[in-house]
């Protein structure tokens, strides 16, 4: 006998891989500190929570902060400004499901800066804001 | 869609066609002149229901519902823009399910009737409630004609609660399509 599978078991070994390959996003979910890498890399330069601390804290020519809907130190259920429907807390250590989708991140930064700042937030921006929420515990 | 989204949509339809067979049959009991509740597609209950409860579909003509996917970025005031597919698949599913409020009757006098009046109007003229909005529908002011009246006003100026688009405040089971007036509290800041 061969040591080499039959041709029939190396197409099925071809097609579990494939099943595993297929299936890993599946079953992988990102962490709060890659999703800070991310931006960190587009942004070229180290985050600094204090100054994203100031960020998420303070209005910018808007009618409301991050705080507004987050409160001001986001460890706790927020408020949505207009509707008044509760928000989970946004600090990884306060909401394991916080920072674990990029694209769900991804949404609410455009949605959110959009609507304190006018404008989308940078690279920089975000990752000085998911470092400030990370030293949160 | 990715294949990823579409399979965590799978699994959650899954569960929630369980969930909602159990309802139903709690629905059917106490349906009088209730709302028309379906069960809600995973995507609409994934996407629409971050900012107040995911309304139910029935509740405006398939041209509001058409308005308000396509200008998420104006959306009352807040940013709730989404991707074009995203859009497309929540239109299909919204419009398909429209129109479907109760036919209320016309409130007799007071503050319910105006409003009735008001909205009735709009709504005959342009085909739709004033801002697309479930609020400012006349069946919305007809089926509330029996709240209490202290209720009523201070619904009207919109002090006591945060809004009255907040169906939750009041009703319970909301979020579950369940708006029956046997799950209504009045909420701490209205009690007289
Ligand atoms: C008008 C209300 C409002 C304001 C103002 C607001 N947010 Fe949010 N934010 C929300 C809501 C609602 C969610 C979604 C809540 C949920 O998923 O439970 C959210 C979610 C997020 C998320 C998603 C996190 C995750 O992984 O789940 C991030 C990041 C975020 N906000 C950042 C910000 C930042 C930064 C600002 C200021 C520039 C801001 N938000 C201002 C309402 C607001
Ligand atoms: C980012 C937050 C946010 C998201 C996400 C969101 N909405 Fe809204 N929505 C609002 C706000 C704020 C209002 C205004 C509430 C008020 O005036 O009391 C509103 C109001 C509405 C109203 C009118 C309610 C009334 O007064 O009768 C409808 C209908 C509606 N939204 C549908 C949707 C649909 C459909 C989606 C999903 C595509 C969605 N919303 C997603 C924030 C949001
Ligand atoms: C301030 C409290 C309050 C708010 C907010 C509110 N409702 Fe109601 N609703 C009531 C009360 C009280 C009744 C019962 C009226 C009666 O007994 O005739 C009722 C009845 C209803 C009914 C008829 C139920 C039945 O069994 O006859 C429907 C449908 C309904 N509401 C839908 C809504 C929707 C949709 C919203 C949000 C867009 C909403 N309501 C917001 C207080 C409220």
């Amino acid at each position: 006998m061969s040591i080499f599978p039959s041709p029939s078991v190396t197409r099925l070994l071809q097609v579990l891989a494939l099943a595993l390959v297929a299936a890993a996003p599946c079953v992988h979910a990102e962490t709060s500190e890659q999703i800070l890498d991310q931006y960190r890399t587009q942004a070229g330069t180290a985050p600094d929570p204090s100054r994203g601390q100031q960020f998420f804290t303070s209005k910018h020519d808007h009618e409301w902060s991050c705080s507004s809907c987050h409160g001001d130190k986001p460890v706790q259920t927020g408020k949505h400004v207009v509707t008044g429907k509760s928000i989970g807390p946004l600090a990884p250590a306060f909401n394991q499901e916080r920072f674990t989708n990029t694209a769900k991140v991804e949404k609410w930064f455009r949605r959110n800066c959009n609507d304190v700042v006018g404008r989308e937030c940078t690279p920089a921006e975000k990752a000085d804001v998911i470092s400030w929420l990370l030293t949160l515990k | 869609m990715s294949n990823r989204s579409n399979a965590a949509i799978h699994a959650a339809s899954a569960c929630l066609a369980f969930a909602s067979a159990a309802l139903s049959s709690v629905a059917l009991a106490e349906e009088e002149r209730n709302i028309h509740s379906v069960p809600l597609l995973p995507l609409y209950q994934q996407e629409c229901s971050a900012c107040h409860i995911a309304y139910q579909p029935g509740m405006l003509p398939a041209g509001s519902w058409q308005r308000i996917v396509n200008n998420l970025k104006q959306h009352y005031g807040v940013n709730a823009s989404l991707d074009e597919d995203t859009v497309k698949e929540l239109e299909q599913w919204l419009t398909a399910q429209a129109d479907r409020a109760p036919a209320m009757p016309v409130p007799p006098e007071g503050h319910a009737a105006r409003s009735w009046l008001a909205f009735k109007l709009f709504e005959v003229e342009t085909g739709h409630p004033p801002e697309d909005r479930i609020t400012r529908s006349s069946w919305f002011w007809g089926i509330h004609q029996r709240m209490p009246s202290a209720m009523w006003r201070q619904l009207e100026n919109q002090k006591a609660i945060k809004s009255i688009s907040n169906c939750d405040t009041c009703h319970t089971t909301a979020d579950k399509g369940n708006f029956s007036k046997h799950n209504v509290r009045a909420p701490a800041a209205l009690k007289p």
